[in-house]
């Protein structure tokens, strides 16, 4: 069985589930009851189907669909709510004129709406649009599995009376995307892969440009990721990545994402940050990047977010672009408390030529940092400015 | 079984023996401490005695109750605080003579120079739920 195949169908299942009737909550247990079920017997297209009907499986989807709805009657009777079970009984076959793509829109509002926190939407996400399986998710982000558990049906608690049928905020469900995106790299389910499939799956269910955006965001950052980390574990910078190892199969596709993206001429911050993105991935050495290009993006990006993180970045832009001088030029008009503002400090003053204080600026970004491959990459930056310095 | 918490400090253990601040060793001896770290921890995977392992920012504050209807009270960072750990790894063995050698061996992780740091780690041995047979 292909489990891609399998989980992609997810959310179009769960939402027939949901128009014929059924609650969020009991629907997507019973979907998820179907995946299991379906790993295990393996219904092939044509092949005699496993449901209990007796009829061939047609189709995959419609195997999903007709095993879950029983276990969801299942489950009610079972729930003792018998009235409830007969009218639904009465209505069976009604799957509502909406399309399988309304509904799969409709799920990623739903497990991304603003009432949950955004531990809750990335786990309700994963899990009723992503199909993972609650363990999958548990292990992605280093709880125990009943931790898991009972967080997804908080979620579904949370949202249980959310109309189905009402339009979602669409930058909510991006801000979801990214987040499971930008922390998916633990676990053995790949969350970053994982989150690319849902963005091009909304991208096919939704036509908005900052959906492209991202899509086309993830896409280049992923293309660098064999090139990011070194055989022993250590983060590789950009400006030394063997670009060789990028993936230029995702990077024309992100390109051409955000081409056709940009030229709508609706601007959003994460078409910004993919065209900077773009820029990096276009350029054959780390020396040929168009930097210049770059201080304009970030420009756009801080007049479109405020965000003191992105005017951070602009001054490694600026210091680029314009020499080390004008990047801390552009540093002191920041916040010094700012996360990796003194990392970001150490690299200008190293680029200046200042080594003594670039040495102690890394190690103290390096106690400062937030991750433990940051910092031991900041720590090895010191130790190579220190061991330069007494040689 | 047992499990024991092998503690990791950043101030607090007597003086190692090989005490050399990272940022002063070579990119070459960090890469072999990591590699030993790394392999250390895959190795009691492997033998099914690695529970867990986590390091901690040297950040952190203080925080207590301050009555009903009022916001906890916090203090700190402390800069001069004795005690500070840096990390920790659990491990589940069959005896304390396993946890004292296993201990000791992460003790031996290369630091300057590429010898052996002999870092002071902390051994505790967890509290343990009563057993079932008690006479």
């Amino acid at each position: 069985m292909d489990e891609a195949l399998l989980r992609s169908l997810t959310p179009s299942v769960l939402g027939i589930l949901v128009r014929r009737g059924a609650d969020f909550a009991a629907a997507e247990d019973a979907v998820q009851d179907a995946l299991v079920e379906a790993v295990r017997v393996r219904p092939a297209a044509g092949s005699p189907g496993s449901a209990g009907t007796g009829e061939p499986v047609r189709d995959l989807k419609g195997w999903l669909v007709t095993v879950a709805w029983r276990r969801f009657l299942d489950a009610t009777r079972a729930d003792t709510a018998r009235r409830r079970r007969e009218d639904l009984l009465d209505e069976e076959p009604a799957p509502g004129p909406a399309s399988s793509v309304d509904d799969t829109l409709q799920l990623y509002f739903l497990c991304a709406h603003p009432s949950l926190t955004p531990s809750s939407a990335v786990a309700l996400t994963l899990r009723a649009v992503g199909g993972l399986t609650t363990r999958q998710i548990a292990r992605a982000y280093l709880v125990p599995e009943a931790t898991m558990a009972q967080r997804i049906s908080r979620a579904k608690r949370t949202v249980c009376g959310v109309r189905f049928d009402r339009p979602g905020d669409v930058a909510t469900v991006l801000r979801v995307l990214y987040l499971v995106f930008n922390e998916g790299y633990s676990g053995d389910v790949d969350l970053a892969a994982e989150a690319i499939r849902l963005t091009r799956q909304l991208a096919a269910a939704i036509d908005h440009p900052e959906v492209a955006g991202l899509l086309a965001l993830m896409l280049l950052h992923h293309a660098r990721r064999a090139a990011r980390t070194a055989p022993d574990g250590s983060l590789v910078p950009l400006a030394e990545q063997d670009r060789g190892r990028w993936d230029t199969g995702a990077i024309a596709e992100g390109v051409g994402i955000l081409q056709a993206a940009l030229a709508r001429d609706r601007l959003g911050e994460f078409q910004a940050q993919a065209a900077i993105a773009a820029l990096h991935a276009d350029a054959p050495t780390a020396g040929e990047t168009d930097w210049v290009q770059i201080v304009e993006w970030y420009d756009e990006l801080a007049r479109l977010t405020g965000s003191p993180v992105v005017r951070l970045n602009r001054a490694v832009a600026v210091g680029e672009a314009d020499g080390p001088r004008a990047g801390l030029a552009a540093l002191a008009a920041l916040d010094g408390s700012l996360p990796r503002y003194t990392a970001v400090a150490a690299y200008l003053r190293e680029r200046d030529g200042d080594l003594a204080t670039a040495a102690r600026l890394y190690a103290e970004a390096a106690r400062e940092a937030s991750n433990l491959a940051e910092r031991d990459h900041l720590t090895r930056q010191a130790a190579r400015l220190n061991a330069r310095r007494s040689s | 079984m047992a499990k024991y918490l092998m503690l990791k400090h950043y101030r607090g253990a007597p003086a190692a023996v090989n005490n050399v601040p990272m940022d002063r060793w070579t990119p070459q001896e960090i890469s072999a401490h990591m590699r030993y770290m790394n392999d250390f921890a895959a190795r009691l995977e492997e033998t099914g005695e690695f529970v867990d392992s986590q390091a901690l920012a040297p950040e952190g504050m203080f925080v207590r109750y301050d009555g009903e209807g009022r916001p906890p009270v916090t203090d700190g960072p402390f800069a001069e605080t004795k005690d500070l750990i840096a990390g920790w790894m659990v491990i589940d063995v069959d005896s304390h003579d396993r946890a004292v050698e296993l201990a000791g061996e992460l003790s031996a992780a290369p630091g300057a120079g590429g010898k052996p740091i002999h870092e002071w780690l902390e051994l505790r041995p967890f509290l343990t739920a009563p057993p079932t047979v008690t006479e």
